[in-house]
């Protein structure tokens, strides 16, 4: 099938240190990818290179089968490629229902309307009702994201995400912060997902990716070591290694 | 598993945001203080017309800063476009159809808060600050230079409006300017209320919290900004043309850094980010600079002074955000 998102050789240093180096990737319809790695690997440096908040020292970005390199990020998401934040990036004045809303009046087109309010649209509404209710934040939707807690900051992260209805979908860690009693939420909502969406997710919670993935990519000091099935990638040699060394670094700094 | 209508949602949502019941509230509140201050100062509408027109100047900035979060010192150069455009139209024209001063009062203002937009949402911050300073003094040095259009620093004058909708005529005691005033805000106040609460009052809020985010949603903070600046520029037209059709001149004032200062003081006066909060932050300020002033024209300044200070330290929010704070944590504790 042919390639909704695709890298080539993507290349990124910051002083010095290749941070991306020569990252080469391809995503078709419906592939469900766990992007995996040590600590400080560059996994979302690699999401920054891709999602064009960062630009890259040299590299392609193809979005199906149009490249994209230079085109601004806005252009990229409104081509249908959609990110979350691993560090929450939420609009703390706002609700949840207002950060829901807001992008699905963008996603129509509409959210530069001069009039009305989107609690008084009936299909904004409905959509966001469904959506916050699948990530449990239902109870929540008009309290200021402020006052709710983190765990449910990260689920709204990606209801936002999601109510962008993306073509493809990277997924920053989206786990991290949430409760384990919660997880199951973002499981079920991956797994409603529109069956020719491709999503990337980038994940530490190894059981969160062999229950997601049907691929696996390990990224060690900015380069791909593994790409292949779950059910290889521990027995990887190269992967076993990676993953030692950190620890073995991280023991050490401790 | 419980199914739950948009019905339910929407009954579930506060009445007051479903309704925007502070629209009735506000303009009613508008509506009264104009009646309670024509039988004040029944000789002085003068003064209470322009309070309107700075008002609507202090409108105008709070949709850019209050609610976008623009730094700028540099505002009245939109308020100035209104008023000179209104007042050139007649003075040199002879168009004096007030409605129609104000139209060119509108688009003029449109015009600048484009341009002004165009330079100083390239920066961010303090550099923007310094855009903004650099604009109003272009402007000023502009009006200044082509006196034979804008009467230079005598100001404009030959400014004579006709009968308002051709019945009203403009009367020395200023009540068909203050009526007229009144209305224009009234009209203005309830189109910002409108344009707060829509889908894209809602962008502006959350561009004002974090671009980045805004940009990975799709959508373009700087297109977005535009447009608000352009609104601004048209309601700013709107208080320099009522500022030169109800004094009949126009003055280099009107495109001044003082201008532009006082009304950002007006705003953080009454509170950024809220409507009722740049009028609350107006009236008191021009209260302050006419009414105090006159009984006591050594200590005004001092007091303003004092009294800005005291409202920045101890309540952020401007004298109206923080009633308004207060009346709702009341509110929720009940
Ligand atoms: N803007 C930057 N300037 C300099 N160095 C950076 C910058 N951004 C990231 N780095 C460095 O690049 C490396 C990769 O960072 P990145 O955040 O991509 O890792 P990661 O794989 O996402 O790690 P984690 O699992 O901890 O989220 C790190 O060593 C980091 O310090
Ligand atoms: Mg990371």
């Amino acid at each position: 099938m042919q390639p909704v998102f695709e890298v080539r050789n993507l290349k990124r240093a910051f002083g010095g240190l290749a941070v991306t180096n020569d990252v080469s990737l391809s995503m078709a319809p419906g592939d469900r990818v766990a992007l995996i790695g040590p600590n400080g690997a560059g996994k979302t440096t690699f999401v920054n290179l891709v999602t064009g908040n960062l630009a890259p020292d040299s590299g392609e970005v193809r979005l199906g089968g149009e490249t994209v390199t230079g085109i601004d990020a806005i252009g990229r998401v409104r081509r249908g490629l959609v990110r979350s934040f691993q560090v929450t990036r939420l609009f703390l004045d706002m609700t949840p229902a207002e950060h829901v809303a807001l992008a699905v009046l963008q996603r129509d087109g509409r959210s530069g309307r001069l009039f009305g309010n989107f609690l008084s649209m009936p299909d904004v509404m409905d959509e966001v009702g469904q959506l916050l209710g699948k990530l449990g934040l239902r109870e929540l939707m008009h309290r200021k994201v402020s006052e709710i807690a983190y765990g449910q900051q990260r689920l709204l992260e990606i209801a936002v995400a999601l109510a962008l209805k993306p073509k493809v979908l990277l997924l920053d860690e989206p786990a991290a912060g949430v409760p384990q009693s919660d997880t199951g939420r973002i499981e079920q909502a991956l797994a409603d997902l529109p069956a020719d969406l491709a999503v990337l997710m980038i994940e530490h919670d190894m059981d969160l990716v062999f229950r997601f993935a049907k691929r696996v990519v390990v990224l060690a000091a900015g380069a791909i070591i593994f790409d292949g099935s779950p059910s290889d990638v521990t027995q990887d040699p190269r992967v076993r290694e990676a993953y030692l060394g950190s620890y073995a670094n991280a023991s050490h700094a401790a | 598993m419980t199914m739950t209508t948009t019905n339910d949602l929407i009954t579930q949502t506060p009445a007051k945001r479903r309704f925007g019941g502070g629209d009735l509230i506000g303009l009613s509140v508008i509506l009264a203080l104009a009646v309670v201050g024509y039988f004040l100062f029944p000789t002085n509408l003068a003064l209470l017309t322009r309070i309107i027109a700075i008002a609507l100047l202090v409108l105008s900035l709070d949709l850019v800063t209050g609610y976008c979060g623009v730094a700028t010192l540099g505002h009245a150069a939109l308020f100035g476009a209104g008023a000179y455009a209104a007042g050139i139209a007649s003075a040199h024209y002879g168009i004096n159809d007030p409605l129609a001063m104000l139209a060119f009062g509108i688009v003029a203002g449109a015009v600048a808060g484009l341009v002004c937009g165009a330079v100083i949402l390239r920066a961010h911050g303090l550099p923007q600050l310094v855009l903004s300073i650099a604009l109003i003094h272009l402007f000023h040095e502009f009006a200044n230079k082509a006196s034979s259009w804008t009467g230079g620093s005598d100001g404009l004058s030959g400014i004579a409006p006709s009968a308002l909708i051709g019945l009203y005529e403009f009367d020395l005691w200023g009540r068909t300017a203050y009526v007229f005033g009144v209305v224009l805000l009234a009209l203005v106040f309830a189109l910002l209320r409108l344009i707060v609460r829509s889908p894209f009052g809602m962008l502006c809020r959350a561009i004002k919290e974090d671009p980045v985010r805004i940009r990975s949603m799709g959508a373009s903070p700087k297109a977005a900004l535009m447009k608000m600046y352009v609104i601004s520029g048209a309601v700013a037209g709107v208080g320099g043309a009522l500022n030169a059709i109800s004094t009949q001149v126009v003055g280099l004032d009107s495109l001044s850094f003082t201008m532009s200062a006082e009304s950002l003081v007006m705003l953080v006066l009454g509170g950024t980010g809220s409507l009722f909060g740049a009028l609350t932050g107006t009236i008191v300020f021009m209260f302050f600079e006419d009414v105090v002033s006159a009984a006591n024209p050594f200590h005004w300044l001092t007091m303003v002074g004092a009294l800005l200070i005291a409202v920045v330290l101890f309540a952020p929010k401007g004298l109206y955000g923080t009633a308004a704070a207060i009346v709702a944590r009341r509110r929720e504790a009940k």
